[in-house]
């Protein structure tokens, strides 16, 4: 403990207004500087060029047709999990439960593409097993969305909670439809009529989702910006009180935006499913609904936003996978310079909402008394 | 006041500014031990921002505290418990799932001066006795096993005061501890700090009721818009004067009271009732009309019932029983009770009401001025089905913006941003655009300078000659006497009067705040 009871020697006071030009300075200065950090972390500790790595990096990401295509159908399908968490991000509803959405997405069109590929055409079969996605993403979040409208129950726990049933479930079923028989996996889902498989468009696998990625982000930016929805559940979002004033059915709100948030959820489980994996497993969320999460928050719920601060986050993925076969390095590494460049990313919003003053001149206040 | 004893506690030129806001200036107080002194006061007139420096929240900006007489220094509550000042607060922060003996013994880590080794036992029985002892000393009534959940408003109260003696406080500090206690469990408390002050335990009350002033203190010290004025003796003193010294006698405001033109009823309030959750009475039996073309003042001291009767009109209090009713041109009647907002708005009631609350629930403090306008608006059908009709709200915010005179960057600002006068003119600005037929306030003119209140007066009248029926909450009493036709005096959730605003004497007015009907007035 400091005895000596004089002022701080630094002060930080809440910034009033920032320049978007400002602003962006200090998020581009963070990512230099963390880039500086991580190119002395990794010369100390492997001894490389630290620009050969970051080469390597972007190479694995950008490299090839492939790997961009590779690149493209990740980030669409975390954009999809981060735009549907932002509705009820913005209304202050804490939904951590986007991962058990998308296997509740998941579940629903394995479902349908294991039990139903004989009884229905192909076109049938993919719009029934979309429809069941919608709804089974819907209804995972529906229910937390409703304790919380009814009985304000906590979000936070209830969504998370939610993520480990629907885990259980896919595991349960995963036994069930096992394909060989003990192996404990689901493996390709009708490997050979391709049932229920979505088609590729213009010939490449992946345009689909992406394609489907971009259309829902460029919705819920306008639903968020210019539609009526969308400004009722930022004032939930702001003050209760206020909604409630002017006549904003609050519990209703908050159920129609957690609909909204497993609808996309689930056409993101159906897009795994039936689009780019063709199989279940109880890891096929990946994480993205945690990964959302901070997608989201980076991008201040702005979905065009969510474009950077996602194709970030995959782009540390990939590239960290790519240097660490590159250089035959620990899996690790990879993750470690992703750590620390998000470290300085969330740090930065913190100068951009603080500003801090050293001390200078000695402040006449509680001392002089 | 002369008195040759040393004060147990003297401040001498506290002043404390919060931004611009003065909240004390050079106030002096001296209270001696075995005494209760009453810190009476108008809201905002500085009496909690005064006990918060001598409690340690606040440290004064100037100014110097003594305690028996020896300048200190007080910058955490530690400090404050260390020279045996306790504060019970209006607001109790005690945690619901622990029993009354685990809040009271929770932070405390020393034991007869001695600091307790960090792992010593929580010794929860030695505990209970002490609180058992100190219950049987003052003729409190707690049950140490009791958990706080299980707690009336008036048992966690006595969890708070025994907690501050247990800490072994002599000077107790209360923030309105009657406010949310009915009149037997106002009695008991009294009886307590009589014990108390008997004990030789120095108590100051915060209060803004004149006959609990009369009632338990020995002295009273009367603050106004944070300028101590006077410190009296009770005995020596009469409601009328410290009323008078409350309220001040300032330059006449000379607000424009038009006639009244075309008076018609337009809402009727019938033995409204409402209670809160815990079935605290806030309103009962509230019966009164409001006329078009006539503002109807409502006066009151604070907290008895002029929020709830507003809420309750405008949708958003749950009503016990009662009727609202809106009286239509054509003399039909709509009860509102039991409709939201929304479902008014849909009758086709154009009801504008400014809440007391204006970052809280009129506005959105996060939100520039333009979406703010839209908050009314935005319902309203848009060149596209669903989506906003952004342009007009964007229209009505840069006129209010003009004719209000709102100081403002640009109607893209937050309006947090703005000052609270021009926050308010936001918020006015956009209910009377809604073209109201009934005009509700509270506290209208709350925090803001002279300028900003008369442009708030003269955009009342101007409704009031549109034939708009106004209901004005006010809590200066110089200003309800002035614009008013009538006026409506709640004391404790009761209409303890109403009367005529042309005629009416300001201390008829304060003697029915305080008590129903007026008791003796003379």
């Amino acid at each position: 403990m400091d005895k000596q009871k004089k002022e701080p020697l630094i002060h930080i006071t809440k910034r009033k207004e920032i320049s978007k030009k400002h602003e962006w300075a200090i998020r581009l200065g963070s990512i230099l500087i963390a880039l500086v950090v991580c190119a002395i972390i990794t010369t100390i500790t492997t001894h490389l060029n630290p620009i050969s790595v970051y080469a390597t990096m972007i190479d694995g990401s950008f490299g090839s047709e492939r790997k961009i295509w590779a690149l493209l159908k990740e980030l669409s399908i975390l954009l999809m999990v981060s735009v549907a968490l932002a509705p009820a991000f913005k209304m202050k509803f804490w939904n951590l439960g986007g991962g058990g959405q998308v296997m509740a997405g998941v579940l629903a069109t394995a479902t349908c593409m294991i039990t139903l590929d004989e009884k229905l055409s192909n076109g049938m079969l993919i719009f029934v097993s979309l429809i069941a996605a919608l709804i089974a993403g819907a209804l995972w979040a529906f229910i937390p969305a409703f304790c919380k409208a009814k009985w304000n129950t906590n979000e936070t726990l209830f969504t998370l909670m939610m993520n480990y049933v629907a885990t259980q479930i896919v595991a349960y079923y995963i036994i069930i439809w096992e394909t060989p028989k003990g192996s404990g996996k689901i493996g390709i889902i009708n490997p050979n009529t391709n049932a229920g498989w979505l088609p590729t468009v213009a010939g490449k696998q992946y345009l689909l989702p992406v394609l489907i990625s971009i259309a829902v982000t460029i919705f819920m930016y306008i639903y968020l910006r210019y539609s009526k929805q969308g400004y009722e559940l930022s004032v939930v979002g702001e003050s209760q009180n206020t909604a409630k004033y002017v006549g904003i059915n609050v519990g209703k709100v908050i159920i129609r935006t957690l609909i909204l948030c497993g609808l996309i959820c689930g056409l993101t489980g159906w897009l795994l499913v039936a689009g780019t994996d063709h199989t279940m497993t109880t890891t096929l969320e990946a994480g993205r609904g945690f990964l959302g999460v901070m997608v989201a928050w980076l991008a201040h719920f702005n979905p065009l936003g969510m474009v950077l601060s996602g194709l970030l986050m995959v782009f540390m993925s990939r590239g960290g996978g790519e240097i660490s076969t590159a250089f035959g390095l620990n899996k690790s590494f990879g993750d470690i310079l992703t750590g620390v460049i998000l470290f300085f990313v969330i740090g930065s919003e913190f100068f951009i909402n603080y500003q801090v003053h050293f001390r200078k001149s000695h402040r006449k206040e509680a001392a002089d008394v | 006041m002369q008195d040759s004893r040393t004060p147990a506690v003297s401040m001498r030129n506290i002043t404390k500014t919060f931004g611009t806001v003065v909240a004390n200036n050079k106030v002096n107080l001296d209270i001696y031990r075995g005494e209760i002194l009453s810190l009476l006061g108008e809201n905002g007139s500085g009496k909690t921002t005064l006990m918060n420096m001598l409690s340690g929240i606040y440290y004064p900006d100037e100014g110097q505290i003594y305690i028996d007489g020896k300048p200190v220094q007080i910058a955490s509550p530690k400090d404050a418990y260390d020279y045996g000042i306790g504060m019970i607060h209006q607001h109790f922060k005690l945690v619901n799932v622990f029993t009354a003996a685990q809040n009271i013994i929770l932070g405390i880590d020393e034991e007869n001066g001695k600091k307790l080794p960090r792992w010593s036992r929580l010794d929860l029985e030695s505990a209970s006795k002490k609180i058992r002892e100190i219950c049987d000393a003052y003729g409190f009534d707690v049950d140490p096993n009791q958990k706080v959940y299980d707690m009336s408003v008036s048992q966690k109260q006595t969890v708070e005061i025994v907690k501050v003696l247990y800490k072994g406080a002599d000077i107790l500090i209360l923030d309105e501890p009657t406010a949310v206690l009915t009149p037997q469990e106002t009695e008991k408390l009294f009886k307590v700090l009589r014990n108390m002050r008997a004990d030789g335990k120095t108590v100051i009350i915060i209060t803004h009721k004149l006959h609990e002033v009369e009632e338990i203190s020995d002295k009273v010290a009367i603050l106004r818009k944070g300028e101590f004025i006077g410190q009296l003796i009770t005995k020596e003193t009469n409601a009328q004067e410290m009323t008078n010294m409350m309220v001040g006698h300032e330059v006449k405001l000379n607000i424009d009271r038009p006639e009244p033109k075309n008076v018609k009823p337009k809402l009727e309030i019938k033995n409204l009732t409402v209670k809160t959750e815990d079935g605290i009475t806030k309103l009962d039996n509230v019966s009164f009309t409001a006329n078009t073309g006539e503002v109807l003042g409502i006066a009151g001291i604070s907290g008895c019932g002029q929020k709830e009767l507003l809420e309750a009109i405008a949708g958003l209090q749950p009503i016990d029983h009662g009727e609202i009713l809106f009286i239509e041109d054509d003399g039909s009647k709509t009860n509102l009770v039991g409709m939201d907002a929304l479902e008014i708005d849909k009758k086709g009631v154009s009801l504008a009401f400014v809440p007391e609350d204006r970052l809280g629930m009129g506005l959105v403090a996060n939100m520039n001025l333009a979406d703010n306008m839209m908050l009314r608006s935005f319902r309203r059908k848009g060149s596209i089905a669903g989506f906003t009709d952004r342009k007009t709200p964007r229209e009505l915010a840069e006129k209010v913006v003009e004719e209000l005179e709102v100081v403002t960057p640009g109607i893209d600002t937050p309006v947090r941003r703005l000052s609270g006068g021009n926050v308010q003119k936001v918020l006015v600005g956009r209910e009377i655009a809604m073209n109201p037929t009934v005009l509700m306030s509270a506290y209208a003119v709350r925090g803001l300078d002279i300028n900003a209140s008369y442009t708030i007066y003269d955009l009342i009248n101007k409704q009031k000659e549109r034939g708009v029926a106004v209901i004005f909450v006010g809590e200066d009493l110089d200003v309800l006497l002035e614009l008013s036709d009538r006026i409506l005096v709640l004391c404790g959730g009761k209409v303890s009067g109403i009367v005529d605003g042309r005629t009416a004497d300001k201390n008829e007015v304060g003697l029915l705040m305080t008590q129903v009907g007026g008791g003796a007035i003379g």
